[in-house]
């Protein structure tokens, strides 16, 4: 059969398509990103009239997904690790509620923090929330898994997580497409009307389901055909390889002649009979996992420890990424390497692009904030962090989504004044409203830069839901018409750009300036499909 | 048939096409293949880099070990540089001449081309010229350099004009041909200065 070449992610996307998903919720984070964007992009998934907009952050995402999932029909949620504590309280939530349509919500972690601020390992939150987590080893079974997922969450009634690694998530092989496709499901509310009320009483009659729901699970998971038990002769050594892990150690074996016994895992609960008879059988067990030692701990506990090597021990780096030689090493194999890296070489950091508007606000800001003396300026999440870097060095704090508003709040409640809180636009609708409303209520002299590029850059351009609407939501939350101010942040208004930033920090109450100007990206893209439309109409005319 | 090969440049400078090219070439022909690429951060003017594996055999590893490629190709000088410690002993260092500077400590040229060339096994070519004055597009550089790469890559070179012509079909007969131009004229150069 013909394969088609695709990301991990595009694949998981496919897979869903194929899979009869009827929606598609999520805010962009890299590495997950391009999930959503291939429903938006296939022409079978907008024939099929499936949703695929994007959300003002994981948790309003999570929350619209299980909405879906109430109305009987299959949905799909995608978020990077850091998203999914947004979506936190959702999430936990619907592990009790249950499903009614197959609901899976995708996770891509981001293990040695390529474009990330930490590398949590969400399978923790899924043991967590005691639902079932696929955690895909390639390509082709990501596609297969998001297939599966739904009708695992069907079958069990309960929210399935899809956790993946930026390594498959932005890697490329062939995949082959299923020949069936699967009808979306129709409209079917719950049988059980109080399902998804979760008032105590009935919380509580649902978590003990849950509970009881557990050994089904397992028994899921030792049938998966996503686990399996690879026997060999040398019972020196027992291996467990979780996702990627076990490509790294086939990559070892290139003829695949693994000594020793594995059990490749990639569906959870953990098999536990597939697990007890490797390590019954073996001297010791090596756990290779990509993330947190999860497995390597359950298994040590307290007592045993010598048996059980992983990370915890150091036989593999505590942190970052697994990566072949990792693993080639634990196993005892010598490093290739024959050349280093010479000396002339640079390190090329990332940087603003020429020409973006966010230069701008810095260059005027740092003048301004300057004149109070540093280390008073609170910033988020989004291309605008790079302006910790030199040359800017403008901003001294980057926490989580939303945090710059109410960082400046809390400095500004210990007397740092003036507070300068430097948000995007979508950051801003993410989380940053929440935040603000706040600093109204209290009249906490702080200054809010929302640096408006129209778009979501950091991740490539997709829509921003703060487009339009930032004054009107300003001043609905209670910020002072005369203290909201919408500029141009271009070189030649820098004078006055500064003029009103003092004049702001001043002010002993809830600033809103709002330098307006759209990102150089996603203007050239705007452009260019603006010039093709054009092209296509004169052709036509 | 195995290669391994490591592909460098910069954000913006068509490694992805390259390795869309390739990946086409193989998957049409039958060859396992898998192409890990590195992305986010590196698309404001960051380093850039792509694992791309190819083989008649199964792959495990999206990742390529140290020591292991039989080829970097670099679309850029002092990029070809960062990746050494995955090539192998024996392997093959093709590299644009041209160099991408934004950074105020960008290495002397000079100084560049002698570590180039202080290598065993390299290509420095000069395939911005190339395809300015031989191909007579600019664009078509980075296929160029992979014609350069060519002759290491252990896949028939007349799958590699598929790839092309399959990734360019939709942008026209001239878009091909111009980038198949350039792939022969890199595979020339490689050939007579190996």
């Amino acid at each position: 059969m013909q394969k088609s070449l695709l990301l991990g992610v595009e694949a998981i996307a496919q897979g869903a398509i194929d899979g009869g998903m009827s929606g598609v919720y999520a805010y962009p984070g890299t590495p997950s990103t391009e999930i959503t964007e291939y429903v938006q992009h296939s022409k079978q998934a907008n024939e099929l009239n499936i949703h695929s907009d994007w959300a003002a952050n994981e948790k309003t995402a999570m929350e619209s997904a299980l909405g879906m999932s109430y109305a009987g029909k299959r949905a799909m949620v995608c978020m990077k690790h850091v998203g999914l504590n947004v979506a936190a309280d959702c999430f936990m939530n619907a592990a009790i509620t249950g499903t009614n349509g197959g609901l899976l919500v995708v996770v891509a972690d981001d293990p040695s923090m390529h474009s990330s601020q930490n590398e949590q390992d969400s399978r923790v939150y899924g043991k967590f929330a005691m639902i079932p987590i696929l955690e895909p080893s390639n390509q082709q079974e990501a596609y297969d898994m998001a297939r599966f997922g739904f009708e695992l969450s069907e079958a069990c009634e309960i929210p399935v997580m899809m956790r993946i690694t930026t390594r498959l998530a932005h890697s490329r092989a062939g995949v082959a497409r299923s020949a069936e496709v699967i009808v979306q499901n129709k409209l079917k509310l719950p049988e059980d009307k109080l399902q998804f009320v979760l008032l105590p009483a009935i919380a509580r009659k649902r978590y003990r389901k849950l509970l009881s729901n557990q050994e089904k699970f397992e028994a899921v998971s030792e049938d998966s055909v996503f686990n399996s038990y690879i026997d060999a002769t040398d019972k020196s050594m027992g291996i467990i390889a979780c996702g990627l892990g076990y490509n790294y150690l086939m990559e070892n074996y290139p003829d695949g002649d693994c000594p020793y016994p594995v059990v490749k895992i990639s569906q959870y609960p953990i098999p536990r009979t597939m697990v007890q008879k490797i390590t019954s059988e073996c001297d010791k067990v090596m756990v290779l996992e990509e993330g947190y030692p999860v497995i390597e701990e359950i298994l040590k506990g307290y007592l045993e420890k010598e048996a059980v090597i992983g990370r915890l021990d150091g036989t593999l780096s505590r942190d970052g990424e697994l990566t072949p030689d990792m693993v080639g090493k634990a196993l005892g194999f010598e490093i290739k390497e024959s050349f280093e890296v010479p000396s002339i070489v640079a390190a090329r950091p990332p940087a603003l692009c020429v020409g973006c508007s966010h230069i701008d606000v810095y260059k005027a800001l740092n003048e301004v904030v300057a004149e109070y003396g540093g280390g008073r300026v609170f910033a988020d999440i989004g291309c605008y962090t790079l302006g910790a870097l030199p040359p800017f060095n403008a901003i001294n704090s980057c926490v989580d989504m939303g945090a710059s508003i109410t960082m400046a709040k809390g400095a500004a409640d210990a007397g740092l004044i003036p507070s300068v809180a430097v948000i995007g636009d979508s950051t801003f609708t993410h989380s940053g409203m929440t935040g603000l409303l706040d600093a109204i209520n209290e009249k906490t002299p702080i200054t809010v830069i929302i640096s408006d590029n129209e778009s979501i850059s950091m991740t490539g351009g997709q829509k921003s839901s703060a487009k339009g609407k930032l004054e009107a939501i300003c001043l609905g939350l209670g910020v002072e018409k005369e203290h909201i101010h919408v500029l141009l942040p271009v070189p030649k208004k820098h004078d006055e750009i500064k003029e009103i930033f003092r004049k702001e920090m001043e002010y002993n109450g809830v600033s809103v300036i709002i330098p307006r100007r759209v990102c150089v990206q996603k203007n050239v893209r705007d452009q260019k499909i603006k010039k093709a439309a054009m092209a296509k109409a004169a052709a036509k005319a | 048939m195995k290669t391994d090969m490591v592909i460098a440049g910069v954000g913006g400078q068509g490694i992805l096409s390259i390795a869309a090219a390739l990946g086409s070439a193989a998957l049409d022909n039958d060859l396992y293949m898998k192409q890990a690429e590195t992305h986010g951060m590196s698309q404001r003017g960051g380093d850039v880099q792509s694992f791309m594996r190819i083989s008649d055999k199964p792959i495990y590893s999206d990742l390529i070990p140290k020591g292991g490629a039989d080829i970097i190709l670099s679309v850029e000088p002092m990029e070809a540089l960062r990746y050494l410690p995955y090539l192998k002993k024996g392997g093959y260092v093709v590299t644009n001449s041209t160099p991408f500077i934004n950074i105020n400590n960008y290495p002397e040229q000079e100084k560049l081309e002698a570590t180039i060339k202080a290598l065993p096994n390299y290509v420095l070519i000069d395939a911005d010229r190339i395809a300015k004055e031989e191909v007579g597009s600019a664009r078509a550089f980075n296929f160029v350099m992979l014609g350069a790469a060519s002759p290491f890559i252990d896949v028939p070179f007349e799958y590699l004009e598929e790839g092309i012509r399959k990734i360019f079909a939709r942008k026209g007969d001239e878009v091909v041909d111009m980038n198949i131009k350039a792939l022969h004229a890199g595979r020339k150069f490689s050939q007579e200065n190996r």
